[in-house]
């Protein structure tokens, strides 16, 4: 057992040779036809970062338009454009991109795999999510044909029927809308059989299913929830474009349709979604707390089961955004049941986190921070998931700025910032600089201010009775000067993101080498060089324990003494 | 039907501290500044579910002290300090006991939030209707509310007028509610929680207001580009009042000789295609019914008072006060606007 299989810090012989520099379109083409996971994890991010811009855009027009009552700055219809390409953006092009990417990247690394089980799946799923954003895009330009340019989808990324029917939306841009999720969900099926295959065949030596790191476990359940829940979302969107195209009448009520058939698979799909995109972010978790807490992660098994158990019960809580569509008295209640359960598991994860930190030395540098700030938000968006789950009180808060308020907690407050903390933390992994810790401060403060200005305040407009999706509202009602705080908030948000972006370029110019092993971490990404050679290990790694660098580091005391 | 009852008091204080202390001034100074707020019921379902929600803040609000209070000191207590040695701390794994203990804990919260939830749900949702129940049928369109007393024969539109209720005389009012095109949703914050409005899906809810007075809603499930003017008015009357608005309501349309003009536009032009009024010849069902126009405080759902003025603008291009709403502009004259204005003001 004690011999040392891998070989850590600069002790690998594995620098690449020095390449000789092509002339730039070649390495261009080298990009577009790479099969490489790490090139085309990058690739993803870069995919997914140029998105967050294009949606925050959309998010702080609406936010100039929302700062004062009865506003002009922006017509209903373009407002109706943007809260509908904002959501779209965000959940396909921004959070499940970046989330696959960062997985992509980084999953073969944590197992010690050379690539994904599938390299070329890979690739081809890549420039499917790819060619699906741009087809959605395109709708601004070719949605009406050259006559009307600066169409876009505006139902709502929900896009109930028959609002999203051919009779109340005509013109393309709906079947642009479905079209292009089609097209990404199958880029996003690609991924996922792609991740499955990986962690179940291609662990290295030594490494068990209950020696995976926390992060390649929730990638793995996350993949298998993929699978599940983007098909209703698929099979929805094929009949919508079957009424719309060909006559059907899935949809439509005046023909003995269902409206409310698509409200449930919408939420069979939707519902499972959000855990597709929170899940990942508790693995990211899982892996930057216990390294800046210097401590292993606590309760390890009840982390993986809370994991699995979140997912499974997440596949039977849809109905909860159904509360207001008159259902019965008896389904009502089984979904405020099914609804509160999930927080165990939730609380489950919450509890081991704090005791991952308990008795540890914390560090804060920048991941740590935005993880910290994480698991504070985390537990608020929980508890506001509490309150919405409790169905009477949802039919006041239902569609109300507090449900913008709780989801944006959990896609911001816990998704966005584990993203962050994960570019922070593995940003000198993939190109061997460190991102600069004075302009991460900058970064987070300002994002953390402007994230509580704007997402607190949301609650509060929603308890005085403000729904969403209004493109504006009148000056008697009392919202204008707590809807002000939100805007402003949002833009201070901006600006951190504009900072982090500058941080990304400078570093990567003049940031600090970060050599293999920056923070001192346990996992196999940080025995490979940085950035990691094509070939990522120079030989193949056995592991005993689930943090074979620990073992490495301290051979008095390794973890596999311990490890049940 | 349940009552319970929340002291005024508590009422009272979260009324203040969310609202006043928020409270932007009025731009629009002729109408009353009122903010629909959750917290601030005046009727019996909303109160019950305020009720619910302070027992719910309460538990939720608890574990936020006891968790993020422990989270607090953890980060604190165990920062690294700038004179520790380097060597790593105790290595912890986990712990049976305490994983137990941290999942029953929640289990029995669980247990006890559902139970109380589901009794709330049985006694709002199930609740029978009495007898003597006021009938409302409420029909959302693109963007405005129709409002039909079947019991009655009154048809009137965005806003609604119900009687108040007292412990000596009871007087919920039933809402069932359809839709003519796409989805919408019934809230009005301060009375009842919302029930989507969804085609060939009828639905039910109720409200029985203690307190008489103004309450504004809207429609709160988008419905397209007007989703936000499709503005809600329901007007709780004491007995005597919606006793006489009642007979008023089922009069048909006046009938002023002085406005005989302005009525043969509306009868002769497009107009009557889509809009009704009681005793003349328009019969259209697509708009609003205007046989009592001129006893309703606003026109186009909300979105302007109803003054001769807003009338106008309204008539000579909707979409001045209403961007894409379903009622075109009919190119008429200002002078035959005029006309129109004048017999539509006579409606009472």
């Amino acid at each position: 057992m004690a011999d040392q299989s891998i070989p850590i810090g600069g002790s690998l012989d594995a620098a690449p040779r020095e390449r000789e520099r092509l002339p730039l379109l070649d390495r261009l083409h080298e990009w577009v036809v790479t099969v490489d996971h790490k090139r085309l994890g990058i690739l993803y991010v870069l995919y997914a970062l140029f998105f967050l811009v294009v949606a925050g855009a959309e998010a702080l027009s609406m936010r100039v338009q929302l700062a004062v009552p009865n506003n002009h700055f922006l017509p209903p219809e373009i407002y109706d454009q943007f809260f509908t390409m904002h959501g779209t953006t965000m959940v396909f092009l921004v959070g499940m991109p970046i989330l696959f990417g960062i997985a992509n990247y980084i999953v073969p690394l944590q197992i010690g795999a050379r690539d994904m089980a599938f390299p070329r799946l890979n690739a081809f799923s890549f420039w499917l999510t790819a060619f699906g954003g741009i087809l959605l895009y395109w709708s601004y330009i070719g949605g009406f044909g050259l006559y009307g340019m600066g169409n876009a989808p505006d139902v709502g990324w929900w896009a109930y029927a028959p609002l999203s029917t051919k009779p109340f939306s005509i013109g393309p841009t709906v079947d642009y809308w479905a079209l292009a999720l089609i097209v990404s969900g199958f880029g996003t099926l690609g991924t996922a059989i792609n991740i499955v295959a990986t962690t179940l065949s291609m662990r290295c030596k030594g490494m068990t299913l209950l020696r995976m790191p926390l992060f390649v476990w929730l990638m793995l359940v996350v993949s298998a929830l993929t699978l599940i829940t983007i098909t209703p979302l698929t099979a929805a969107q094929v009949m919508l474009l079957l009424d719309r195209n060909l006559g059907a009448h899935f949809f439509d009520a005046q023909a003995g349709g269902s409206a409310l058939l698509w409200i449930h698979f919408f939420w069979i799909f939707g519902h499972p979604e959000v855990y597709v995109l929170v899940l990942p972010v508790f693995g990211i978790a899982s892996e930057i707390i216990p390294v800046f807490s210097r401590k292993a992660i606590f309760g390890y098994p009840a982390m993986v089961a809370a994991s699995v158990g979140i997912a499974f019960v997440s596949l039977g809580v849809w109905a909860h955004h159904m509360f207001t569509v008159g259902m019965s008295s008896v389904g009502n209640t089984f979904f405020v049941l099914s609804t509160m359960m999930v927080g165990i598991p939730t609380g489950i994860k919450i509890f081991n986190w704090l005791a991952t930190i308990w008795g540890g030395k914390v560090r804060f540098q920048t991941p740590m921070l935005f993880c910290v700030a994480f698991l504070f938000q985390f537990l608020i968006a929980g508890l506001t998931g509490i309150m919405l789950s409790v169905a009477p009180w949802d039919w006041q808060l239902h569609n109300s700025y507090f449900v913008i308020a709780h989801f944006h907690y959990v896609l911001v407050g816990a998704i966005i910032f584990n993203i962050f903390a994960a570019v922070y933390y593995w940003f000198p992994k993939v190109t061997g600089k460190m991102l600069s810790e004075t302009l991460g401060k900058w970064h987070f403060w300002l994002f953390l201010i402007g994230f509580h200005l704007t997402f607190d305040t949301m609650h509060f407009v929603g308890i005085l009775g403000m729904p969403r999706s209004i493109y504006t509202y009148e000056a008697n009602r009392g919202w204008g000067t707590l809807n002000f705080i939100i805007s402003v908030g949002a833009f201070i948000q901006g600006i951190a993101v504009l900072i982090f972006l500058w941080n990304v370029i400078v570093s990567l110019r003049k940031g600090k080498e970060a050599g293999n092993d920056p923070w001192d971490a346990w996992t196999l990404e940080w025995a490979t060089p940085s950035p990691p050679p094509a070939y990522n290990f120079a030989s193949d790694p056995v592991v005993h324990s689930r943090r074979p660098l620990w073992d490495i580091k301290h051979p008095d005391d390794p973890d596999w003494k311990y490890e049940s | 039907m349940i009552r319970e009852h929340v002291p005024h008091a508590a009422r009272l204080s979260f009324l203040l501290i969310l609202t006043a202390a928020f409270a932007a001034p009025s731009a629009w100074a002729d109408l009353p500044q009122q903010t629909p707020s959750i917290f601030a019921p005046a009727s019996a379902p909303a109160s019950s579910i305020f009720g619910l929600s302070i027992f719910t803040l309460a538990i939720t609000g608890g574990i936020f002290v006891v968790v993020g209070g422990l989270l607090a000191f953890a980060i604190i207590r165990y920062r690294e300090r700038a004179n520790d040695d380097t060597s790593e701390p105790p290595q912890i794994y986990g712990s049976m006991q305490v994983e137990l203990a941290w999942t029953v804990i929640p289990i029995l919260i669980v247990v006890v939030l559902f139970l109380t939830t589901a009794r709330i749900i049985f006694a709002i949702q199930d609740a029978p209707q009495p007898k003597d129940a006021l009938d409302v049928t409420v029909i959302g369109h693109q963007f405005w509310w129709e409002f039909r007393y079947p019991k009655l024969g009154i048809v009137t539109a965005n806003e609604l007028h119900v009687p108040v209720s007292t412990a000596r005389d009871p007087e919920p009012t039933y809402l069932h509610l359809l839709s003519a095109d796409v989805d919408h949703s019934f809230w009005v914050p301060q009375l009842a929680g919302k029930t989507d409005l969804i085609p060939n899906h009828p639905n039910e809810t109720w409200i029985e207001p203690t307190h008489t007075g103004l309450y504004y809603g809207q429609c709160a499930q988008f419905c397209g580009v007007e989703h936000a003017k499709m503005l809600l008015r329901v007007y709780v009357d004491t007995p005597a009042q919606f006793a006489a608005w009642v007979k008023d309501q089922q009069q048909a349309g006046a009938e002023e000789p002085q406005v005989a003009a302005g009525r043969e536009i509306f009868e002769t032009h497009a107009c009557a295609n889509c809009h009704a009024i009681k005793g003349t010849g328009a019969l259209g069902t697509f708009g609003p019914d205007l046989t009592h126009l001129a006893s309703r405080d606003t026109i186009a759902a909300g979105a302007a008072n109803n003054t001769p003025q807003e009338l106008f603008n309204w008539i000579k291009n909707p979409d001045s006060i209403k961007p894409g709403c379903l009622m075109p502009s009919m190119q008429l004259s200002d002078n035959d606007i005029h006309e129109l204005v004048a017999y539509l003001e006579t409606l009472h």
